[in-house]
């Protein structure tokens, strides 16, 4: 027989960000516990609102289930006497098990027999063991915890009640002071307290008490709603999955209603509205059929179409006060000349241990130049950019900003069109925040890549010469996400420099304004270890396998050359051939590493053919590897047509001779054939099978 | 219902919730958190329930009375309770319908709101209280002040009066709203508004209240060192204004603006600890008191 199970954890509102998850730990929490105990249930449904999470369980067995359990006892020397005669332990050990020694047998565990018996266990009365669901109430984790009230305990917010149902009877328990029972509460103004008569009638009392407890079901009342006002006026309300969810985790009985604001405001720019109605306001923008932003907006309402145009009216109100504010501040701004804003960026500080915005632009820029001079731009670039560099973070300063601080870039861009900055600067200002996340684009335009790496290069140079340094979850600056950025729009722009030599770039600049006690080459080691790790992450992701990708993470190598010789190998390793080639040059590279300091070939002391043709085939590679056209491709090319010389010199040539002189020499060769294969990757790091 | 009745309603019906009804604070200070009867009382075992209304000076906020939303000085409607109540939230729905909000004619809403103010050593969890999508109150279930652990948890209860004034008196400008019949914010607070803001702006001497900052922390100090918790958090009080007046002024350079709020949070943070201390001589002499914290 079985009987559904019903948990419902009443809460003050809990934040909409931590609902949905809360609701599934919840799910998760309940059918772990019974299946810990055997219980048998058909499903687990779970339901969500601000106030309450809840969880019932289906088919929900009234008994653990039986079963058959083997018990171990004493080996069986132990347990027989001389005389094979049951021993005393073996007595005690059936008794202690409610069993006689008449029902041992012997079972063999890593070739000692044991004595064993066989015992039926009766499973218990399941409504017996769910007053341990308090563990399961207590045990959840939430990102936020507080205390409330003179109790002790940490919960998301402050229980109020617990309903908690077993078929029809209340399961007894108490949890953070509050009893169990089978009573809930409906909506705060159009509910009340409910009795719930049976755990599955869950769902439509809560409904007569105006309170829509399936998260699914209030989306989809929500997007009803929506798509009505699209059809009653000819709009587009286009939907932000995560301003829907976060909507739908703020309201128990969801009410879609519309709005309207000033035609005048629409000469706003549109970030700026959308910023106001969706960031500050969780409303829904509203578009025209062919996506022009109309002066309307819809929210959702906690509750029924009761008086809904005063509710209306009182959010027209409130959006009205903030665009006016936000009107004023962008005629302000319009006021205030860039140069002005530059000079208030000294007086604001990006870090205590490092030093004023100002100083960090300053930084921004000498980095650009540098970064501009190492990638050869053209003038025109690096005129742009510098430009760009000087002025990217004049917006901050604006009032815009200091009210709508998810702006920035945004704003800037804007500003600097308007005051008569040339089109690709304005854009540069915008774009060196990229890329925003992970998943954003890298700057397009030369200029914005430029200031964007000067950006975050000088953020997290600056950050470890203070000793800020990411480890495990923390990373509060983002640095690790900064340095994927820098990583990612390197490689998408095929600058093909060092990362080295960029990092020393921003190094530099760092030490001459005296940042941080940490030395130049300490700070050049610790991020060359912190790119590297950056690097390979990219590279998993683009789906290199790890030990080619540990092949080209070299220290000087550039990005695009690391990426282009990884996809070579990535191409080749299936290929014929692949696995010779690799173990030939991984063996040269190994022998080369016994040779102490540099040699010098001297081919009067070769002794055979091989060591010649080889010899040949050195000169032959030297002349070709750095030829203009040459790609990572042709120098794989290039080093696999050694192969059958190498091979053949190891048939007939022992590097590491008695005689000094030929072992130098020979050693010589090898390593300057090993400069080469090193040039191209840590071959010895590929692994073949 | 005019700024004067809803501040007497507030004043009726949280004196029915057993709130001590007190009166503004007289040093000047930017929030009613900063109230010794919030800030101080807050801290230790004993129960504490009181209402007051709080002046709070903003000096950044001086507009010269020009702008229609923003003030030199607002004031909030401060409601402490300690222990929380289990049923504060009725208690403070039960408020608005007092004030004529009909919830069912509303949208009201707890939207998610942590608070937290690192120069006093103070973080709390709770909401802001949305009234059809305008923040009309701060609800904070304070867990740290002064750096110390809150056991029990007090709630705060922060009404923004003019924000709801508007709402309530349907006015889109601050200074149109009525304090009293015949009077309204502009009669009462503009001239102030002007002045302030002229003063903190342009006439304020900034090397005057540097000093001034110097002998109000000096003399903080020296008070602590004699146990007089009450005197020395006044001093503290005072170095946060004139703190606030530099800031706004523009007078605190960057590297200086880290140190004076780090300055002021090792004040507070003593203050907090030799309150506890004080008290704890006293040995607590609320805790037991019979009606002093029935709403528990």
């Amino acid at each position: 027989m079985s009987k559904h199970l019903l948990i419902e954890i009443g809460l003050e509102e809990m934040p909409a960000r931590f609902v949905t998850q809360s609701m599934n730990q919840l799910g998760e929490k309940t059918a772990a516990f019974l299946k810990d105990r055997t219980i048998e249930f058909s499903e687990v449904k779970t339901y969500s609102t601000p106030r309450r999470l809840a969880v019932i369980v289906k088919d929900v067995a009234e008994s653990q289930a039986d079963v058959n359990e083997e018990a171990k006892g004493p080996a069986k020397k132990i347990a027989l006497t001389e005389d094979g005669e049951w021993s005393k332990a073996a007595a005690g050990f059936a008794r202690g098990q409610g069993m006689s020694t008449d029902d041992i047998y012997f079972k063999e565990i890593k070739g000692i027999e044991y004595a064993h018996v066989k015992k039926f266990v009766e499973g218990q009365e399941t409504a017996l063991l769910l007053t341990e669901l308090k563990d399961v109430i207590l045990s959840m984790t939430f990102g936020k915890n507080m205390r409330w009230g003179s109790n002790d305990i940490r919960y998301v917010r402050p229980i109020k009640w617990i309903a908690a149902l077993f078929g029809q009877e209340v399961v007894s328990f108490e949890a953070a002071g509050v009893q169990t029972g089978n009573t809930t509460s409906g909506h705060r103004f159009l509910g009340g307290q409910a009795v719930i008569i049976e755990a599955d009638e869950y769902v439509s009392t809560l409904k007569e008490q105006f309170v829509i407890a399936d998260p699914d079901e209030r989306r989809r009342m929500i997007v009803t709603g929506l798509e009505e006002l699209e059809k009653q006026n000819g709009w587009t309300i286009p939907v932000d999955e995560s301003l829907l969810e976060e909507v739908n985790n703020l309201v128990e009985y969801p009410t879609a209603l519309s709005g309207s604001y000033n035609e005048e405001f629409l000469d706003l720019p549109e970030e700026v509205l959308i910023t106001s109605m969706k960031e500050h306001q969780r409303y829904f923008p509203v578009r025209s059929a062919e996506g022009v932003l109309l002066p309307h907006f819809v929210t959702v309402r906690n509750g029924n179409s009761h008086a809904i145009e005063k509710v209306a009216r009182g959010n027209e109100k409130v959006l009205r006060a903030r665009l006016a504010d936000a009107d004023f501040f962008y005629k302000e701004d319009q006021k205030t000349p860039i140069s002005d804003s530059l000079e208030k960026l000294e007086r604001i500080v990006y870090h205590e241990k490092i030093g004023t915005l100002s100083e960090k632009v300053g930084r921004i820029r000498r980095v650009t130049n540098r970064l501009a001079k190492q990638f050869g731009v053209s003038a025109d670039v690096k005129k742009q950019a510098d430009r760009a560099a000087e002025i990217c973070k004049f917006d901050l300063v604006t009032q815009m900003v200091y009210e709508f601080p998810e702006l920035q870039g945004v704003m800037g861009e804007k500003y600097a069109r308007q005051k008569g900055e040339k089109e690709e600067v304005a854009v540069a200002i915008n774009e060196h925040y990229m890329p925003r996340s992970a998943d954003d684009h890298v700057p397009a335009t030369a200029a914005g890549a430029l200031v964007s790496l000067a950006d975050k290069l000088d953020t997290i140079v600056s950050c470890f010469a203070v000793g800020i340094i990411p480890t495990g979850s923390q990373d509060p600056y983002a640095l690790r996400r900064q340095a994927a950025g820098i990583v990612q729009t390197m490689m998408e722009h095929n600058w093909n420099v060092a990362l080295s030599d960029v990092l020393t770039a921003a190094i530099e600049e760092v030490k001459a304004d005296g940042v941080g006690d940490k030395g130049a080459e300490a700070l050049q080691d610790e991020l060359t270890a912190f790119f590297a790790l950056r690097v390979k992450h990219i590279l998993q992701e683009k789906g290199i396998r790890y030990d080619l990708i540990d092949a080209v993470l070299s220290k000087t190598g550039t990005l695009s050359d690391m990426q282009e010789t990884a996809n070579v190998l990535m191409s080749q390793k299936d290929e014929q051939g692949f696995k010779v080639t690799m173990e030939a040059l991984s063996r040269v590279v190994n022998i080369s590493k016994k040779a102490d300091g540099p040699l010098r070939v001297d081919p009067a002391l070769f002794e055979n053919e091989q060591e010649k043709d080889l010899y040949d085939e050195l000169k032959k590679l030297e002349g070709e590897w750095n030829q203009s056209g040459t790609t990572a491709k042709s120098r794989y090319d290039l080093l696999a047509s050694l192969q059958p010389a190498i091979e053949r010199y190891f048939e007939h040539t022992m590097v590491m001779t008695e005689d000094e002189a030929l072992k130098q020499n020979r050693l010589a060769v090898m390593q300057n054939l090993a400069r080469f294969i090193l040039d191209f990757a840590e071959v010895p790091a590929v692994l073949v099978k | 219902m005019n700024i004067q009745e809803m501040i007497l309603t507030l004043q009726k019906h949280w004196s029915d919730q057993g709130c001590i009804l007190m009166q503004a604070y007289d040093v000047e200070k930017g929030a009613g958190t900063m109230s010794p009867y919030t800030f101080l009382r807050a801290i230790g075992p004993e129960p504490w329930n009181v209402a007051y209304v709080e002046p709070s000076r903003r000096p950044a906020d001086g507009r010269y009375g020009d702008n229609p939303n923003r003030l030199y000085q607002h004031h909030q409607f401060q409601v402490i309770m300690k222990p929380s109540p289990d049923n504060i939230q009725e208690l403070y729905l039960d408020s608005l319908k007092a004030l004529g909000i009909d919830p069912l004619e509303h949208d009201i809403r707890f939207v998610e709101d942590n608070w937290e103010n690192p120069s006093l050593g103070c973080a709390g969890l709770g909401w802001e209280v949305w009234l059809d999508g305008m923040e009309i109150t701060q609800f904070t279930y304070f867990q740290q002040v002064g750096g110390l652990e809150c056991k029990p948890v007090s709630v705060e209860i922060t009404y923004g009066i003019e924000r709801l004034a508007s709402y309530i008196q349907e006015k889109e400008n601050v200074f149109e709203l009525e304090w009293t019949n015949g009077f309204t914010v502009h009669d009462i607070f503009y001239q102030p508004e002007f002045e302030h803001s002229k003063y903190t702006f342009e006439t304020s001497d900034p090397d005057m209240l540097f000093n001034l900052f110097s002998i109000y922390e000096k003399e903080a100090k020296r008070q602590m060192d004699e146990g007089l918790v009450h005197p020395a958090y006044d001093y503290v009080l005072k170095c946060s204004h004139v703190f606030n007046v530099l800031d706004a002024r523009g007078a605190i350079s960057v590297t200086e603006r880290t140190a004076y709020i780090g300055r002021m949070r090792n004040l507070a943070r003593q203050v907090a600890k030799t309150f506890y201390e004080e008290r704890e001589k006293l040995g607590f002499p609320i805790l037991n008191r019979k009606g002093a914290s029935n709403h528990e």
